[in-house]
C-alpha cells in the first residue's frame, strides 16, 4: 500500500499507476496512450521519489526537476504528485541594485529569497499585480552568485519592463515566481560540445549556462554566439571576453547584422564554424523567430531533437499561466498544423 | 508478438523520429506543410504518428485524422504528398535495418489512414 497525495487528497494506490488511481478518484488528468509514449500525462513529484521507470524517455532536465509519466508510475514510497511546475510558487524578494548594461537593457539584482531553488538559465516570473506578470531569465548561477540577476529589455509600452526600468529601485520588494524552464546546464556529459545561440537579452540565460558549465568542469567546447542589430546591443562584451581568456574551451562570437534580421544570422554564422552538430547540445534563447529557425537549422545540421533546448522570448507572453514544460499534444493529431 | 514489439517498441520510435523528421524537412514535395510551425510540437506529433504506424498504443479515430488534416487539404494536400510521407517512412525504416516484411506492415497501417487524411 502506497500513499499518494494530490491537491489535498490522499489515496492508496493499491498497485495501480498514479494515473489510474487519480482518474479512478475523479480527477481530470491529461493523458492519451497510457503506455509511456505520448508523454501526455506528465506530472511532477512535489514530494517523494518516483521509480526510474516512470522517468524513462524524459529529458535529463525534466528528470532532475522530478517530472514523471503518471501512467508508468507505480510508486514504492509515499508520493505527492502535482500538475503544476515550480512556477506556481510565489516569493517576496528585495531589489538590491540596478545597472544599465546597454541602452535599453537594465541589469537587475535581487536578493535570493530563502527556499528559492533554481538553475542558471531558468526563468522566473515577475508579478507586478494579479493580471500583470512577465518572464525573465536568470543570468546568475547558484554557487557563483549570491543574488539573482536579470536582464530586462525596455519594451515600448511594456507594463512590467517599463515599471522595472522607470520605478523600481534598491530596497523595493517585488513578487517573483519559483524558477522553471529547461534551458540550463546539466552535468553528466562533461565532454559534450555545447552551442549557445542568443539574440538580445537571450544572452542572460546563456551567460549563466556557460559559467555554470565551466564551474562544473565542463571540458567540451562551449561556443556562444550573440546576435544583435548594432554594437550597442552587444552588452557584457568585456565580461565575455575575460571569460574567453580564462577558459580555452569557451568561445564568444558577437554577431552584428545591421542590414538584416540579426536572428537569422546567428545560426548560420555558427553552423559555418561548427559543421555537423551530431553529438552537440544546443541552447537557443531569444526572439521567437530566431528560436524556431535556428531549431530547424540545428536539427537539420545533425543535432538530435532531444538535445535542442530553447526558450523563446515571446513579446508579451500574454501573462500565460505558469508554463508547464513543453509536452506533446494530448489529443490525437498526427498531421502538421 | 505484435508488430510494435517486433519493431522494437518505444526505443524504435525514438530512434526513428529524428531520422524521419529530417527526411520530411528536406523533402521539397512536402516540407512546406511542416515548416513555419513550432518544431517541438511537430516532433511530438511525428512521434505519435510513428507509434501509430508501428502498431503501437494510440487513440486515433478516423474522425481525428479528418479534423487534424482538414486545413491541409484546403492548402492542397493530395495523394502526391501522402505518398511522399509514406516513402520517407519506409526509407527511415530501411535505414534502421528493419526487415522488409515489417516495413510492409507499417506501410499498410499508414495506407489505411489515406482516405481520412485526405478528407475523402
Amino acid at each position: 500500500m502506497t500513499r499518494l497525495r494530490f491537491r489535498d487528497h490522499e489515496y492508496e494506490t493499491q498497485g495501480r499507476s498514479v494515473l489510474d488511481c487519480l482518474v479512478a478518484n475523479g480527477h481530470d488528468i491529461p493523458h492519451a496512450c497510457r503506455a509511456g509514449v505520448c508523454q501526455g500525462c506528465l506530472m511532477r513529484a512535489a514530494r517523494g521519489a518516483v521509480p526510474a521507470r516512470a522517468q524513462s524517455g524524459l529529458r535529463d532536465t525534466l528528470v532532475e526537476q522530478g517530472y514523471f509519466l503518471a501512467c508508468q508510475c507505480h510508486p514504492e514510497e509515499p508520493l505527492e504528485a502535482s500538475l503544476e511546475g515550480a512556477g506556481a510558487q510565489r516569493f517576496c524578494a528585495r531589489v538590491l541594485a540596478r545597472r544599465q548594461l546597454a541602452p535599453g537593457i537594465l541589469g537587475l539584482e535581487i536578493a535570493r529569497p530563502p527556499g528559492f531553488d533554481y538553475r542558471g538559465g531558468q526563468y522566473l516570473r515577475i508579478v507586478r499585480d494579479a493580471g500583470t506578470a512577465r518572464n525573465y531569465s536568470l543570468a546568475s548561477v547558484p554557487g557563483l552568485d549570491e543574488s539573482l540577476h536579470l536582464h530586462v529589455r525596455a519594451v515600448p509600452g511594456g507594463a512590467v519592463s517599463g515599471w522595472l526600468h522607470g520605478e523600481v529601485g534598491p530596497g523595493d520588494e517585488i513578487v517573483i515566481s519559483g524558477a522553471q524552464g529547461e534551458c540550463y546546464y546539466t552535468p553528466g556529459s562533461p565532454g559534450q560540445d555545447l552551442l549557445l545561440l542568443a539574440t538580445g537579452t537571450g544572452l542572460a540565460p546563456l551567460w549563466a549556462i556557460a559559467r555554470d558549465a565551466l564551474r562544473a568542469g565542463h571540458r567540451g567546447r562551449i561556443h556562444l554566439y550573440h546576435g544583435s542589430r548594432d554594437e550597442s546591443g552587444q552588452y557584457l562584451r568585456s565580461e565575455l571576453e575575460r571569460l574567453q581568456e580564462r577558459a580555452a574551451q569557451f568561445r564568444y562570437h558577437p554577431c552584428l547584422a545591421p542590414s538584416r534580421e540579426p536572428a537569422q544570422g546567428v545560426a548560420q554564422v555558427a553552423l559555418r564554424d561548427t559543421g555537423s552538430l551530431a553529438g552537440w547540445r544546443v541552447f537557443l534563447c531569444g526572439s521567437p523567430r530566431m528560436v524556431e529557425e535556428a531549431r530547424i537549422e540545428c536539427f537539420l545540421a545533425g543535432a538530435a531533437s532531444g538535445e535542442i533546448l530553447a526558450d523563446a522570448f515571446l513579446p508579451y507572453e500574454a501573462a500565460a499561466p505558469d508554463r508547464h514544460p513543453r509536452q506533446p499534444e494530448l489529443v490525437p493529431a498526427t498531421g502538421p498544423d | 508478438m505484435g508488430l510494435y514489439e517486433e519493431i522494437g517498441g518505444a526505443p524504435a520510435v525514438n530512434a526513428a523520429v529524428d531520422i524521419f523528421y529530417r527526411k520530411v524537412l528536406r523533402d521539397d514535395r512536402i516540407k512546406g506543410f511542416f515548416t513555419g510551425v513550432d518544431m517541438a510540437r511537430q516532433a511530438a506529433k511525428q512521434k505519435s504518428f510513428l507509434t501509430m504506424a508501428f502498431g503501437g498504443p494510440n487513440a486515433y479515430t478516423g474522425l481525428d485524422m479528418r479534423k487534424g488534416h482538414a486545413h491541409l487539404v484546403q492548402r492542397g494536400l493530395t495523394d502526391v504528398h501522402f505518398d511522399a510521407v509514406v516513402e520517407n517512412l519506409a526509407a527511415t525504416l530501411r535505414e534502421l535495418k528493419v526487415a522488409d516484411n515489417l516495413i510492409a506492415q507499417v506501410a499498410a497501417i499508414a495506407e489505411s489512414t489515406r482516405k481520412d487524411v485526405l478528407g475523402r
